[in-house]
């Protein structure tokens, strides 16, 4: 007799935890031959807000962390997912035994990874490339560093499902930001088993926390959640101006990429250091000078 | 000024506490110093477009009072969305070519501009004061000299921009429209053009409607400089003015300095359009003085922190934070020095608080000043004598401040200081933080670590050890959460101005 597969019941990786939705809502996803595959959780604005809870909790000891030990937490990341890449290619084209599909999904796995270990160089040289010192008029050391944001909301593509994710994530946690991330809400399956290989790195509890669910139910309180100091987001018009006219309310940073130019995730421009510096924040120091 | 009674002055003596303190009373006044140079104001002004004046399409102007006096100074061009406009068409005609002009000839206007305020630095410090209220000291000392300073550093780096950012270099955003406010007037005009034309952009700049005469002189040295027509308009007005600045299509960025409520009206009128946006809004920062600083310079930090330009300072030091143990003794001797404060004519040399810019700023103060004593806190005023004319407030102090007070949360924009206190290092920070600015913060210690410590766990955007209210073209300054995102001067200044690529 043929023995009955187990499936996995997709839960989201919040706070260092698996959960389901409070809601207990969820929403059917279909596999590449339209067959049912999995019940995904449908967030609310209440997992959100819990989610922001837990990237708070988290947020003081990753940023207190050298930059050498996060480069080195993400560059774990990156070995984690290349050993399990073949998972987190199926999980791209949901099961589609399609050449190209495969082709196209390994790919992404790889680029994602190579994207993890960029952002990870990075952790001990930003400051040298942002930071400096300033030569006042006066008997000042004067420098200007940078700061994590803080909690940092992610709005991810819809499209690439993963490297769009992991082009949000990488760069805002490198600094010492945590992040709450709306998955795709066409594949959100790649952030399920993210999440599973987020939990078997070194990454601490909270710093990544991962929601799947409508971006419609969810991008408002994106927009007007206090905690959140800046929201990085592949965003439609409507969706653009929803987060502008929430971020009003707290004078909260928004960068968007405009979901109808057929962003290329692939694209130099996601790795760069000023894509760090949209989560960053410059502090300037005056400290005197003198006996 | 009434005097300390012999026996207690005794007490605080044996008790370790403050000096007795030398009263003179009116022994010694000053006698009057007023500065005379002429401010070469003219009795209208038109718009500046396009490198010509021009005049209002409405042909309505507005009278710009001298708010030491309340006698008016000048009448003023109101401009609407049609001289907006016009002035958006001008600088969208001159910016390709602006664009264009090789980095090492924009750098050359810029030093012009910077040469030409020197030159008539005096003359522009006493119109500051005349329009503004603000003491000549400061205008003489500090605005027009940093003023000159912002344009003298940005020169530089016009041909530069290959070096601001590692990896890319700078292309101008096209037209920015800005506006400013009226603490600063020529100072912040000078933080806003400075950067935008070092990198190629073309201005629409709107000053305060309470202190447009420095820009509409400075419009006399961008003529006097050969600057090309439309590289820099200035449109004068109140908030519809502003608004039509910030609303215009050709804008690529709107830069905007004042009050956080303002900042947000922008950011939501703005939401849904691809303009860029710089803020740099309201504040409501900590001054932090821990038991081991030298608390006499401390009290003079202090006094500049918070009666500087008569508190209308957005990074002013407006929330005192003293170590318990010292306490007492800080405040004491803040007193003493507070009393010592020259409130009066601006255009006296010897003044430190000068006019308030204008009455509906002066009855903002009185309001939540009167909030504070309704809420328990303790007042203390000099009593100094106030000019019969014009807008003045009194140094004031409030003691026995809460977290919860209004005068502890709210921005003032005037001469009063809230005192609270803590016992430890981490109290201090808690405290610090508890406000939704976050744009400065002072720390007053002696232990270098501990500065550090402060500098690194303070939510501000600039972080001043051992002294307060400092400033320079080459130090950025900007702040954190509701005090607005961007930075102004310093090499990530220029960021804010530019498209990498």
């Amino acid at each position: 007799m043929k023995r009955l597969l187990i499936t996995k019941t997709p839960k989201v990786y919040v706070g260092g935890a698996f959960i389901r939705s409070e809601s207990g809502r969820v929403f059917a996803m279909k596999d590449a031959d339209g067959n049912f595959f999995a019940n995904i959780p449908q967030c609310t604005r209440k997992d959100l807000r819990n989610a922001v809870e837990a990237a708070a909790k988290a947020g003081p000891s990753w940023a207190k962390r050298t930059p050498y030990n996060r480069g080195q937490i993400i560059y774990r990341l990156a070995e984690m997912i290349e050993a399990r890449s073949l998972e987190l290619a199926e999980a791209i084209t949901l099961g589609s035994t399609k050449k190209s599909l495969v082709t196209a999904a390994r790919n992404e796995v790889a680029a994602s990874v190579d994207r993890l270990v960029y952002y990870a160089g990075w952790a001990d040289k930003l400051e040298q490339v942002l930071g400096n010192v300033n030569p006042v008029a006066a008997p000042y050391f004067n420098f200007t560093m940078t700061e994590p944001m803080g909690i940092v909301g992610l709005i991810a593509s819809q499209e690439a499902s993963l490297l769009g994710l992991i082009s949000l994530i990488a760069p805002a946690i490198v600094a010492g930001n945590t992040v709450v991330a709306s998955a795709s809400e066409l594949n959100p399956y790649p952030a399920v088993v993210l999440g599973e290989m987020l939990a078997t790195s070194d990454l601490p509890g909270g710093v990544v926390n991962l929601l799947t669910g409508f971006h419609r139910e969810l991008v408002p309180t994106f927009a007007t959640h206090a905690h959140l100091r800046a929201v990085i987001a592949e965003a439609t018009a409507d969706e653009r101006k929803t987060l502008a006219l929430g971020a009003a309310e707290t004078v909260k940073r928004i960068h968007t990429f405009k979901a109808e130019d057929n962003i290329n995730w692939y694209s130099d421009s996601f790795e760069s250091v000023y894509r760090i510096q949209d989560t960053l924040e410059y502090k300037t120091v005056w400290h005197p000078i003198g006996a | 000024m009434p005097t300390p009674k012999a026996k207690k002055q005794k007490n605080m003596r044996s008790s370790g506490r403050t000096a007795p303190e030398l009263i003179f009373g009116n022994l010694w006044n000053f006698d009057p110093a007023p500065e005379t140079a002429d401010p070469k104001v003219k009795a209208t002004y038109d718009l500046f477009i396009d490198g010509k004046w021009t005049q209002a399409k409405s042909k309505k102007r507005f009278d710009s009072i001298n708010p030491a006096n309340e006698k008016k100074i000048a009448e003023i061009a109101l401009a609407g969305p049609l001289d907006v406009n016009l002035a958006y068409l001008a600088a969208g005609r001159a910016q390709k070519s602006w664009a264009r002009t090789p980095g090492k000839e924009r750098a050359k206007y810029l030093y012009r501009i910077a040469r030409l305020l020197q030159d008539r630095a005096r003359e522009f410090a006493v119109a500051e004061t005349l329009d503004g209220g603000k003491p000549i000291k400061e205008s003489r000392d500090f605005d027009i000299p940093m003023a000159a300073a912002h344009f003298f550093y940005h020169a530089g780096w016009a041909d530069k921009l290959q070096y601001v950012a590692a990896g890319k270099t700078l292309e101008p955003l096209g037209v920015v429209g800005q506006v400013i406010p009226w603490n600063f007037p020529l100072l912040m005009l000078a933080w806003k053009l400075a950067p935008a034309l070092a990198t190629g952009n073309c201005v629409v700049i709107k000053p305060a409607e309470t202190t447009s005469i420095t820009a509409l002189k400075f419009a006399e040295i961008l003529q006097d400089a050969g600057l090309p027509p439309g590289v820099v308009n200035i449109v004068t007005g109140a908030g519809e003015t502003g608004s039509a600045v910030i609303a215009h299509s050709l804008a690529a960025k709107v830069a905007f300095t004042g009050s956080t409520e303002v900042g947000k009206k922008i950011m939501r009128s703005l939401a849904g359009t691809d303009k860029k946006m710089t803020l740099e809004l309201g504040g409501k920062a900590a001054n932090i003085i821990f038991e081991d600083a030298s608390l006499d310079q401390a009290v003079e930090g202090i006094v500049n922190g918070i009666f500087f330009n008569q508190g209308h300072v957005c990074c002013a030091g407006s929330r005192l934070l003293v170590q318990e143990s010292v306490a007492e003794l800080v405040i004491s001797k803040l007193r003493t020095r507070i009393r010592m404060l020259k409130v009066g004519d601006p255009m006296d040399k010897n003044t430190d608080i000068g006019a308030i810019n204008s009455l509906s700023q002066l009855t903002k103060i009185k309001r939540l000043v009167a909030s504070g004593i309704k809420e328990g806190a303790k007042l203390y005023q000099p009593e100094c004598v106030l000019p019969k004319q014009g807008y003045y407030f009194r140094p004031t102090l409030f003691t026995g401040v809460t977290q919860s007070h209004r005068v502890a949360r709210e921005e003032i924009f005037g001469p009063v200081l809230s005192v609270l206190t803590f016992r430890t290092v981490d109290e201090a920070i808690e405290k610090a933080n508890n406000t939704v600015y976050g744009l400065s913060a002072g720390v007053w210690t002696d232990k270098g670590a501990r500065i550090l410590k402060m500098a690194a766990e303070l939510k501000a955007g600039v972080v001043w050890a051992n002294t307060f209210n400092k400033f320079d073209p080459s130090s950025p300054f900007g702040g954190y959460k509701e005090s607005g995102f961007g930075r102004e001067g310093g090499r990530q200044g220029l960021l804010d101005y530019a498209n990498l690529v």
